[in-house]
This record gives C-alpha cells, structure tokens and sequence, in this order.
C-alpha cells in the first residue's frame, strides 16, 4: 500500500490567523470619545462618589474628583489600551480579556465622572449604585439563567418574560394567601416551571416553532395574570395581593465590610440563593455527567441519542427546572421589591434577559456578568436622571437593547450559540 | 459473539424497507452487506442498532433473543456502529464524545482521566494516533471516523457495524480502514461492513450478503464474479458504459487561469488551479470529496463566500466578479452537488423548480409579473422531454423521488442554449435507471458543442463521462490526464502524487487492493 | 447569531406547520380557546366562588353562576363586536375598525414569514411610523387629501426604515432577525419616551408626554358617518390584494418565498438572498407603517406613549392564525378586531378584564400551532384515520412493488413511502400525530411504528422510492 505520500489535511490550526481589526478600532473610538468630551470638554465641577454606608468597619472618605481632570486621566488610558491592541493586532494577536474588562471599567468612571460633575446635584453613593445594580440585576440572572438551561440543551426559551411574570404573580397570590412568603416563593419556582412546561410540550413533543411559542406564551401569561389580576386581586387586595416581604437577612461580618458588605451580603433569600444558582449552573454543566449530557443535546442530539441519552426527556426537565429558577426571579418583584402584583410588571425584562445570555454567549457566568452590565446601566439612568444630568435617561436605558444588536451583528465578538439549539429533536 | 437476524422485517406505513432478513454474524467474521443507495441496508442496522423497532421478526445475541428499545440496549448487548454520519459532538474534546453517555464519576463530578487512559490504549494497540484531547471538529475526517471506532470499542462492542465508512475517504485512508477491520476481526470482534461498494467488500469481506430492495437476494463467496455480484445487486444485467463518440473538441470556452479561493480564515480552499475545457468536450474533475472541487464550482457560478483570485473567462468574457445571475445568463448551466440543499426548493412545485432560474427572463414574466401560461407551458414540455415521474406539473418537489428530482434539476439547466455546463455529482443517490438517462443527456449536451465540467467523487462516472480528467488534491489540480488512464495511478493522485509519482508507484506496488479488481472484472 | 443553517430549518418547519393545518383545526382551535375562556370567567366570578363555599351541597348554584358568567361575558363581548340590540351594527364598525391596523401590520408579519424570517418587530415599526406620520400630520400643514398621502407615506417610511435596519443587518452580518426585532421593538419604544419630551413634540403647555393633535386634513375620513369606520379599512383591503399579488403573481414574491422556503437553492438560481433579505423586511416594515397610519389618522390623532397599542403582538399572532397567507391574514384580523371591540364592552358592561381577550388569543395559536393536540382532543385521527389495520402482514406489502407516494393516501400524498436507507433517514418533522391518538396505539410487543409522514421535511425530505410514481 503506498500511504508514503499521503501529506496530512490542512488543519485549522495551520492556518494563519488574518489580524482583526474590528476590535482594536472601537476601543481606539471609545478612547477618543472618552478623551474629547470627559475629557478636553468635560465639566471643571467636581463630581463626588459617596463610598461608606452605616454600619461599616471603616468609615471611607467619599471620592472627590474633578470631572475634567478625571475625564483626561481615564481618557490617556483609555488610549493607551487602545494603542496596546492596535500593536497587538498588528502581529494578529488580541487583546488578553482583563485589560478590555479594565477599559470598560476605565470608561465607565470615566463617563460617571463626567456625568455626574455636569449635573446640578453633583454628588452620588457609589455604593447605592453598585447595590442597585445588582439589585435590578436579580431578576436578569435568574432569567438568563433559564435561558442558558434551554438553549444549551436545545430549546430556544423566549418566554423568559412570561415565567418572571408568572412567577411574580403566583408569588404575590400565594404569598398573600398563606401569609407566608417562603411558600410564595416556592410558588413562584412552580408557577415558571408550569410555564417552563408548555414551553416544552409544545416545542418537544408537539414540535411547535420554539420562537412561536415563546412568543405565544408571553402573551398568554400576560393576559392570564393581568385577568387574574384584575378579576381577583383588585377586587380584594388584602386577601390577594398584600404579600409579606422577605426580609434581609445580613451575614455578619462580611456585611461590614466597606463598599463589598452593603452590596453583596445585604441581600434576601432569593440574593444568595442567587450566588449558589449561578454557581451551581456553572460548575455542573462543566463538571457533571448532567452537565455533558446536556452541552451534547444541545449541540448534536442525534449523537447523543445513539449513545442512550434520552434526548427529549433531559430537555423536557431541563426547560422546565430553569422556567423554576426564573419563577424565583420573578418572585423577587412581589416579595423584595415591591409588595404587591401590577399588571405586566416584569416590563421586558425578561427580553434583556435573553440579550444577556446571547452577550455572555450562552455561558452561565458570562450571562449573569452581562445581565449585571444590563442591570448597572438601568440603575444608572435613574441614578442620573435624580443628579441631573444632560444626558436623557431613555439612551442609557437603550442600552442593553443597542449592546445586543451589535454583539448579535458581530460587532463585539462573534457569538456562537449550541449548535442544535431550536431544533426539535424527533427519534426516527 | 454470534449475532443472528431471524426475519427481520421493517415497514414504515406501508412501505417495506426490510422484508424478511435473516443475516447469521459469526464471531470475528467480517460480513459485508452489499447493496445499491436504499436498498434497505442502512434501515437494517438501525432496526439492530435499536435506533428503529422491527415490524417482526427477532434478533438473537448467542443464540438468546434480544429486543432492544434504545441504542442504551444495543451498547449493553455489545454491539457497536459507526455511523455514516460521525455521531460525534463538534465542539467535545475526543475524550468527552468518548465518555459521553457511559460517564464514570466521582462525587457527582465528571471524571475524563480513566476514559483519556482507555483511549490511549486502544489507540496504541491498533496504531489510532488519536489525542483524547484534541477537539473533534478540529480533525480531519480519517481520524474522526477513528474516534467513533473508539467509542465502540470502549463499550465493549463484540460486534462493530460500519455504515457506508468508506464514502469519505481516500483510497489509501480506505486500504488503512481495510486493515483496521482486518485487526479487529482477528482480534475477534465481529464487522458488519456496509458499503455500496464492490471492490471494497471483495478486498475485506469472509462473506457477502447482498440485498435488493429490502430483501436478501443471495449470498456470495468474496471469490465470485463481480459481474455476477453486481448483476445481483441491481437486480438485471448492468451496462454502466456510456455509449459515447470521441470527443470533437472545438475552440477553447471556459478557460480558468491561477484561481484561487482563500476562506475568511484563511484557508486556501482552491490553491491556483488553471485549466481550459473546448466546447464539445467533457472534463471531468476527480478527486476525494473536500479537495477543492466544490469551491471549484462555486467560484464559476460566482457562489462561493471566499475571496477570488485569478480568472475565469467564458468565450473570453472575465466570469470573476460577477454574480450568479450574470453568469447563468451569460450561458452556464449549473446542476449543484446537492440537489435538496442547492439545486430545488422543495416545497415549490415541479412547475416552479424548472423555472427557479429563469422565472425573471422575458419569457416567463412581463413588468415584475409571472407569465404562469408560459410555466404551465414550460413544465408540459420539460416533464415530457425527461420523462420526470410526477403526478402533475403542482406537485411540490419534495415530493418526488431522487432520481426525478435529479431530471427536473437537469431540465431546469439544459432548457435554455448553453456554453457551459457544470454538473457537480450529477447522479448521487439516483436509481440505475435515471444515471443512463442523465449520463446520456450529459453526453447530448457535449455533442451540441458545449463545454461540459463534470465534477464527481464516484471514480466510475469520471471514467464513463470524460473525454479528459483532471485530478485534484487540496485545492490542485495534481494532473490532467486522458480518458483511459488507469485506476491505480488515478487513485494515487487522488491522494495527491504527480502523474509521474503515481505510474511508478503502481507500477512498483502491484495494483492496490481496492484497485485490482478493476483489471479483473473491468465491471464497476 | 451563527446558527445559521438551524435558523433556516427552523423557519421551514414553521412555515409548514403554518400551511399544514386545516381549516377544521382553526375552528376547533377557536372554539376550545373560547371555551376555556369561558371557564376561566366562570371560576373567577364572584357569585361562583361564593356558590362554590358549598359546592357539594348544591352544585347546581355555583355552575349555574358560573355559566351565567360565562354566557353574560361572551355575550357582552359579542354585542359589542356585531350586533346589539340598542345600538344595531354600530358595533360592527368598531371591529372593522379595530381590525384595520391588525390586518395591515398582521400583513406584514407574513409577508416576512413567508420569505422565511419572524418579524417580532412590528411594535417597533409600527412605533417608528407613528412617529413620522404624526410629526407629517402636526407639523406640516398641506392641503387637504395631499396631507393624508404625505401623513401615510412618511409613516409606511417610517415602518421601513425600523425594519430595513433589520433587513440590512441580517443580510449583511447574518444577526438574527428574531433577536434584533425584538431589541429593536425596545430601542423605538424608548426613543418614542424621549422624542415625546423634546421641544418639536411636545404639545405647547403640556407636561404629559403628549404630542400635538394632527390636522384634520390628516385623517382618513370616515366611511360611514357616525362611527369611526374609516377609509383605512379600504386601505387594509388594498393592502390584502396588493400583498397577494406580490407573493403569488410577481417575480419579487417568487423571489421571497423562495428564498424563504431554501436560500441556498435560491442563492444558486441566480437570486440576490440579501436583497431579498432586505426587501422582504423593508416592506413588513412599510405595512406596519400603514398600520401606524391607521392609528395616528384613523383612530388616535395624536402620538402618545404606547402608540402601537399591543397592534404589533397582536399582529403576530394574527399573521399565525391566517396563515402567513393575506386573505388568511385579513380574517384572523377581522376575528382579532372583534375580539378588541367586543372586549372593551365586556369590560365596561360586565367588569370582565379586557385581558381575556389575550389567553383566548394565544389559546387560538397554541392550538393552531400544533393541530396533533386538537385532533386528539377531538379524537379526528380516528375520525381520519378509520379503524386501524392490524399490523400488515409482510407478505402482502412487498418493497418490490413500486409503491406509489400518490396512492396510498393521505400521508402518503406528502411522501411517504419513504426509503429510509443510506445517505438519508427519514428526518420526519411533522409531529408523531398518531402516538397521541390514544387507544388507536395500544403497544404490544411487535407493534410497528406508527408512520412518520416525511413529506413536511423540506429540503431534508428523504428520497422517496425510487421511480414511485410510475
């Protein structure tokens, strides 16, 4: 046999990578940005960032900083990382990810800066805003993370929105009714895992396009509880829709902690509850036989299935245990935040849900990172919209929606989603 | 491990794909299943497989009947496939598709190093060279063919069934499988060797089954005569030779000079090809299926994603740049490789298919509007013209079988006056029958002074069909050879030797083994 | 988004689903929607609750409040919709009217569809339209008649702008349109919120975001004096004729299905798939903003917060009901409109939430979506289907005999009669219908499969028996 001159096939790895420039050009745009207007034509007030809260081991000194000089110095840097990677991507390598997770930080003080020395109350707890960030980010989480369950094992879940609403109003009914606000969170869990359900019936046994039905189911829940609500708890909120809080509950310690303690360990149940999910998604879709179970459903089924994976049944429960973990995020509009069930109070947040787990491309921690992003921006626009700022608030609300049209159009890096993601599975 | 079929049959609706199969596999034999595209041989072993449930009929494991509900079942009673299709994970680590479904843990957390130490051992005792951490989609397809041999093997399987395995490699990866199949029955695993082709199952196989249309029509000793074989396997005597004339090569039409096309990453898919087709001539592309061809095409037809480099000209005319429908227009008929993906949309009507290129000419609209007389008109003649079995001109193409949808496509492409044609597999997956019909229509074309471009992975067609044949091999064209060159020194260039290289290295080795039945048989 | 190819099977298998029913499923469909509806504002009522405290006691009191409830709901809803005794057909006027805006963006949902994309964005067109047409309408002043057209024409500008963006970035990067519809519905929603509180929209001496009032020369007048039926509607029908001919006369409509039903094969009969990417887009977007028109020169007359109303969810829902085909799409509008107007008389006479009207409407699309459900629950696979054959002997059935797809009967006329063999397996898509049909499946050992139907499987269809139809 004359296998001797048989070269070996071309590999991808042997190819040369063809330098993109894509990258390096935005930060260079964004450094100028930031450098022209916080900068050369930022505002010669300063701006004033309040870092303590009460009950701190030390008491920090608020920071004080003038908005010009702030906006020059981040903007020097700001081009200096931009000038790193244009040389970088000279020799067509990139940029390593915590020198682009400093320049957004580096451009984000940067515009606080600028913001906040323009406005007419120039002066804003940095911590506040952090802790509200994250407290508007609970619910994106959770949501994100049921979207991360579904598509990696295979289902497209648009109705993020339709299991934090439902969530939110089995919490408020429930919750009321018992008067006990643990059983209404685990109401919430069924309420989005009921939902979760259809979703899967329809979309796995039933075949149904995956979009339309989360679609559909949206506006099901929408309309169901918006009837309920108004059929039943206008009626009589007190025995409907007055449900009990869940209370803080501080660690000790670590609570104290300045600017860390009031953000991370003041939180509810459903706050830590929130550190574990996250990690617990995470570690086992990367470390458990569940985990390459379901990356191998989500990616090519059929291979799956030949090796004795039930296909249909892991999505089926897999659909349906995130539809509970967004129950809970749902759950924290009628028993954290607000006391009481409105009519579509989730407003599109489970939408920004789904951008942010397309923005963290499909990994667990990368979609709560970016729903944190979401989160910090909707916090901020209200945040300026009190200091006063000339910047409407309806941009930096635009935001996450304009950050997910670019990173879907590969702007920002090229998403790649599982591969057989939407793909009803259907055994020959 | 002694595995029987005992009347096995398959239906689904109405339609039998498997009537009546009784199949006895002894331990360490290597039983070919011999038989033309849907013959029923693949629905067998996935009805063995447990992927299908049998109609009736059982299957026996050591003489103790078996029923299994799942592939879980198949694995456990250990029998193994290698799909024709890789069922591997794309983005999985070797070792991950490996482990996936027979998983061992510890505390609930995957643990890969005892699957990474049975890869390597598996892979050094039959010479594999696979790295249990190297991403699949990474390696080329001879390996990956290897990773799911492993993945059987890890199981345990006693019986190892490969479909078609063949279809993607080069003739010499196809000697290594041959040899691979020969340790492995040695080492007493049974092989079920599906394939479609003759010289392959006479090279490996102890014993022969052929089915035909669902059932077994015989079986034969691996010594017979592949005439009498092959006559077995379609069903009546084969005439697979085209009657042709010699070409009558006129003036030079499609002349391509230093094309290249180079992938978004990179990747140079076409590597400087420069050829020159006459009209009245058919070339014929060779080559192993992924080495250029497909781009070859798509950069005539203006299709490809790549960038284009070099030219193509048509009677003089610089084709590069220009768009699909510029370059149909300017007289190129193109039947595409695959026809469900490329070349019909299935759910629009037979009507509609024999003008999807030709719905915005004069002819067949008038102000943005569609002239439906004329298509109505268009179709009446076409259906005629080629004979194509539908049962009326609204019927969606989908709807029709392989080798019709495989007319209409032609019809589309041959009704209108042409300087050249490009066919890409002109006949794969189409019955006996239609492949004379359409090498016969090819062969009418050329006779009209058109330049023909026949690309083909099926070493068979290239032989009938060409007036001249030219070799690729990544992305090169490594020859431009006569009609009548052998097929050994074909089949060496196909895996990338000069001309020269390749006579002397048949001429050193003997025939390979895949190659010699040719000069026995002369048949297929 | 890649994924690109799955995205294009995806929309197949939708837009075969979507053709695939028949009209006995939509009816069905509609009348057990109805129902739990009807169940839903039984329970909830009042009056059954209280029965219900003694439910077993007397039963008959709470069902008998229940249906009472039920009945009074749907018969408010319907009163308000047709026909009511004080008023006569005014109320049909108001459906019609309501069904306007939905017919003309619910057209433009499946004009998308069928050249193969989920437009989800036309909130955002039709939100995008507004904006233009009512800055045409109080902003300008022209005379009367060429106002109406400029008010209608910057906003059908307006709706093609918001989906060519669309268009443009799916045809040039291969984002998904489902995504950027849906952030882009966003996008318009707070550029709306903004735009209403700058200087050139804000209505003089208001602080409610509020514009002006358009010009009466700006509206559409109304047919029948009166009611608010205006010449929109006849607009709505225009649209109708005018979406049929594109898709099923014009050479652009060959193009977009075909590019809808399998880009590749279009890309390689010589048809730009971007520009009908685009196209097809621009125009979904153009008729959202006719719809947007119908709001602000037909209903509104001015642009507020929440100027697309729900239209533009609605409209999907609509453009599923019909079908993606226009006429389909013009009566799931009419139904969809009644439904609104009804509603709002419900609400007002019997204190029903209008969002009723929204489970019964999504009801409708789960259903219709999935027509395996209602057959079985109206057991029609049997009804279909006769008593099932014993498991055939296989002597009688021989591969050999070509058996013909044409003949062997319902299914078989979509392609059974498959090979599943070699290069491809039946990759059946339509659901496994008879699975679900109850006792007709009892398993026992040797029970074949029931039949996959593989006709629906598009360009992935098997390939059927080789010269089967001879």
């Amino acid at each position: 046999m004359s296998t001797a001159a048989l070269k070996p096939a071309p590999s991808a790895a042997d190819v040369t990578r063809r330098p993109s420039w894509k990258i390096p050009l935005v930060l260079t745009a964004l450094a100028i940005v930031a450098f022209v207007f916080f900068g050369a034509l930022g505002s010669h007030d300063t701006a004033t960032f309040g870092l303590a809260s009460g009950g701190d081991f030390v008491q920090l000194p608020a920071l004080v900083v003038s908005g010009m000089v702030a906006g020059l110095v981040t903007g020097f840097l700001l081009l200096a990382i931009a000038g790193w990677s244009l040389a970088l991507a000279r020799t067509g390598s990139t940029l390593p990810t915590w020198a682009i997770v400093l320049f957004g930080v580096l451009f984000v003080f940067g515009f606080l800066a600028w913001a906040v020395s323009g406005g007419s109350t120039p002066n804003i707890s940095l911590t506040g805003l952090l802790k509200g960030s994250l407290i508007l980010s609970i619910p994106l989480i959770f949501g994100t993370l049921s979207g991360v369950l579904g598509e990696r094992s295979g289902v497209v879940n648009i109705a993020i929105e339709g299991q934090l609403l439902g969530g939110a109003f089995s919490a408020a009914l429930i919750g009321t009714m018992t008067g006990n606000a643990y059983l209404g969170l685990i109401a919430a869990a069924v309420a989005g895992a009921l939902v979760s359900m259809i979703l899967a019936v329809f979309a796995i046994k039933y075949l149904v396009n995956q979009i339309i039905v989360g679609v559909v189911l949206n506006v099901l829940v929408s309309g169901l509880t918006g009837f309920l609500f108004g059929q039943v708890m206008v009626a009589d909120p007190e025995a409907f829709n007055q449900p009990p809080r869940l209370e803080t509950l501080p660690i000790p310690l670590l609570e104290s902690i300045p600017v860390i303690g009031p953000i991370f360990f003041q939180q509810s149940i459903i706050g830590y509850l929130l550190y574990v999910v996250v990690f617990a998604v995470w570690f086992a879709l990367k470390n458990t036989r569940w985990g390459l179970r379901t990356r191998a459903v989500g990616e090519h089924p059929k291979a799956a299935d030949t090796l004795g994976v039930k296909v249909n049944a892991l999505r089926f429960w897999n659909v349906t245990l995130g539809g509970a973990i967004a129950g809970i995020g749902g759950a924290f509009f009628t028993l954290v935040s607000v006391e009481m069930f409105t009519k579509d109070m989730s407003g599109g947040r489970g939408f920004i849900a789904l951008a942010a787990l397309i923005l963290g491309r499909w990994n667990p921690i990368g979609a709560a990172l970016a729903a944190l992003l979401f989160g910090f921006a909707d916090n901020l626009a209200s945040v300026l919209s009190i200091v006063g700022t000339p910047v409407p608030s309806q941009f930096l609300e635009m935001l996450p929606y304009i950050v997910t049209i670019l990173a879907v159009a590969g702007l920002v890096g090229r998403s790649r989603g599982p591969a057989a993601s939407g793909e009803p599975y259907v055994k020959e | 491990m002694k595995l029987e079929l005992d009347h096995i049959s398959k239906a689904f609706g109405d339609f039998y794909a498997n009537q009546d199969i009784s199949i006895t596999v002894e331990p360490g034999q290597i039983h070919s299943l011999l038989g033309e595209n849907g013959a029923g041989k693949s629905t067998l072993m996935n009805v063995l497989y447990g992927l299908y449930q049998p109609t009736s009929g059982r299957i026996l494991v050591d003489g103790t009947p078996q029923t299994f509900t799942g592939p879980g079942d198949a694995m456990a009673a250990g029998i193994g496939m290698v799909h024709q299709h890789f069922m591997l994970v794309p983005v999985f680590t070797v070792a991950e598709n490996v482990a996936l479904g027979a998983e061992t843990t510890r505390g609930g957390v995957l643990d890969l190093k005892e699957t990474r130490r049975k890869i390597r051992e598996i892979s050094s005792r039959y010479g594999f060279d696979v790295d249990p951490d190297a991403i699949v989609e990474d390696l080329p397809v001879g390996v990956q063919q290897r990773v799911e041999i492993i993945k059987a093997l890890v199981r345990n399987a006693k019986v190892l069934i490969l479909d078609e395995p063949t279809a993607v490699l080069t003739p010499q990866e196809t000697d290594e499988l041959l040899e691979i199949m020969r340790q492995l029955a040695a080492s007493g695993t049974s092989v079920v060797f599906i394939s479609h082709k003759l010289r392959e199952v006479k090279a490996v196989a102890d014993v022969i089954t052929v089915i035909r249309r669902g059932r077994v029509v015989g079986e034969a000793d691996p010594k017979a005569d592949p005439t009498e074989l092959a006559a077995l396997m379609v069903g009546r005597e084969v005439h697979l030779n085209v009657n042709k004339t010699p070409a009558e090569p006129g003036e030079t039409v499609l002349k391509v000079q230093d094309l290249a096309v180079t992938a978004a990453n990179g990747q140079r898919l076409v590597d400087g090809i420069s050829l020159e087709i006459s009209g009245g001539e058919i070339l014929a592309i060779a080559g192993v299926q992924g080495n250029g061809q497909t781009e070859l095409s798509e950069a005539i037809m203006g299709l490809t994603e790549g960038r284009v480099t070099g030219s193509i000209t048509l009677d003089g005319k610089e084709l590069v740049g220009m768009g699909t429908h510029q370059v149909l227009r300017a007289g190129v008929g193109f039947v595409p490789e695959d026809r469900n993906v490329d070349g019909l949309v299935g759910a629009f009507s037979v009507q509609e298919n024999l003008v999807l290129d030709l719905f915005d000419t004069e002819q067949f609209s008038k102000a943005g509007s569609l002239n439906l007389k004329a298509m109505g008109a268009n179709s009446a003649h076409r259906i005629d013209e080629f004979d194509i079995r539908t049962p009326n001109a609204q019927a969606a193409a989908s709807t029709l079988s392989g080798g019709n949808q495989q007319k209409v496509v032609m019809a589309r492409e041959l009704s209108r006056p042409l300087r050249l044609f490009v066919a890409s597999q002109p006949t794969r997956g189409v019955d006996v029958g239609s492949i004379e019909f359409l090498h016969g229509r090819i062969v009418e074309e050329r006779d009209r002074g058109t330049a023909v471009m026949i690309v083909s992975t099926e070493l068979d067609e290239v032989i009938q069909l060409a007036d001249r044949i030219a070799v690729l091999y990544q992305g090169r064209v490594v020859g431009i050879v006569p009609a009548d060159t052998s097929r050994d020194v074909l089949g060496l260039m196909m895996a990338g030797m000069t001309q020269s290289e390749a006579a002397v290295a048949a001429d050193a080795h003997g025939p390979t083994e895949t190659t010699a039945i040719v000069e026995e048989g002369g048949v297929l | 988004m890649s994924a690109q190819d799955q995205m294009i099977h995806r929309e197949k298998s939708l837009l075969q689903r979507i053709a695939g029913g028949s009209w006995l499923v939509s009816v069905l469909a509609i009348l057990v929607s109805l129902i739990v509806g009807g169940i839903l504002i039984a329970v909830t009522n009042e009056d059954f609750q209280e029965a219900a405290t003694y439910f077993f006691a007397r039963p008959g009191t709470a069902l008998g409040a229940g249906w009472t409830a039920a009945t009074e709901a749907y018969l408010a809803l319907f009163q308000g919709a047709i026909v009511s005794p004080d008023s006569g057909f005014l109320p049909l006027t108001e459906t019609l009217t309501n069904a306007t805006p939905l017919i003309m963006a619910g057209l433009g949902v499946a004009l998308a569809f069928r050249a193969g994309m989920f437009n989800i964005g036309a909130q955002g067109q039709i939100t995008v339209g507004a904006i233009f047409g009512a800055y045409a309408g109080f902003a300008w002043h022209l005379p009367l008649g060429l106002h109406l057209l400029v008010v209608i024409l910057m906003s059908v500008l307006g709706g093609a702008l918001w989906g060519g963006i669309v268009g443009w970035l799916k045809a040039t990067t291969g984002a998904h349109e489902v995504i950027l519809t849906i952030m882009l519905n966003y996008v318009a929603i707070k550029l709306l919120d903004w735009i209403l509180n700058t200087p050139a929209f804000l209505r003089p001496g208001e602080t409610n975001p509020i514009s002006p009032i358009v010009d009466k020369s700006a509206d559409y007048p109304v047919i029948i004096p009166g009611t608010r039926l205006h010449l929109g509607f006849i607009v709505a029908i225009l649209l109708v004729l005018l979406v049929w001919w594109i898709l099923n006369r014009s050479t652009l409509g060959f193009t977009l299905r075909a590019v809808g039903e399998n880009p590749a094969a279009a890309a390689t009969a010589g048809m730009s798939v971007k520009r009908a990417t685009f196209l097809a887009m621009a125009i979904a977007g153009g008729l959202g903003g006719f719809a947007a028109s119908a709001q602000i020169s037909g209903t509104e007359h001015v642009l507020a917060n929440g100027a697309a109303g729900s239209i533009g969810f609605d409209a999907i829902t609509v453009a599923l009901l019909g079908r993606s085909t226009p006429w389909g799409t013009f009566f799931a509008g009419l139904l969809f409109g009644a439904f609104r107007a009804g509603a709002t008389n419900m609400q007002i006479s019997t204190g029903t939430p209008i969002d009723i009207v929204l489970v019964v409407q999504s009801l409708i699309v789960l259903f219709i979506a999935a027509p395996p459900l209602v057959r079985t629950m109206f057991g029609l696979n049997r009804l279909a289907k006769g008593p099932k054959p014993k498991a055939p002997k296989p002597t009688t059935h021989v591969a050999e005999v070509p058996a013909a797809p044409a003949t062997v009967g319902a299914h078989a006329a979509k392609g059974a009669g498959t090979v599943p063999d070699a290069a491809d397996a039946p990759t059946a898509v339509d659901s496994p219908s008879a699975v679900d049909a109850g006792p007709s499946t009892a398993k026992h050992a040797a029970d074949p499969e029931p039949p996959t139907p593989p006709g629906e499987a598009g360009p992935t269809a098997p390939e059927t028996t080789e010269g089967g139809s001879k």
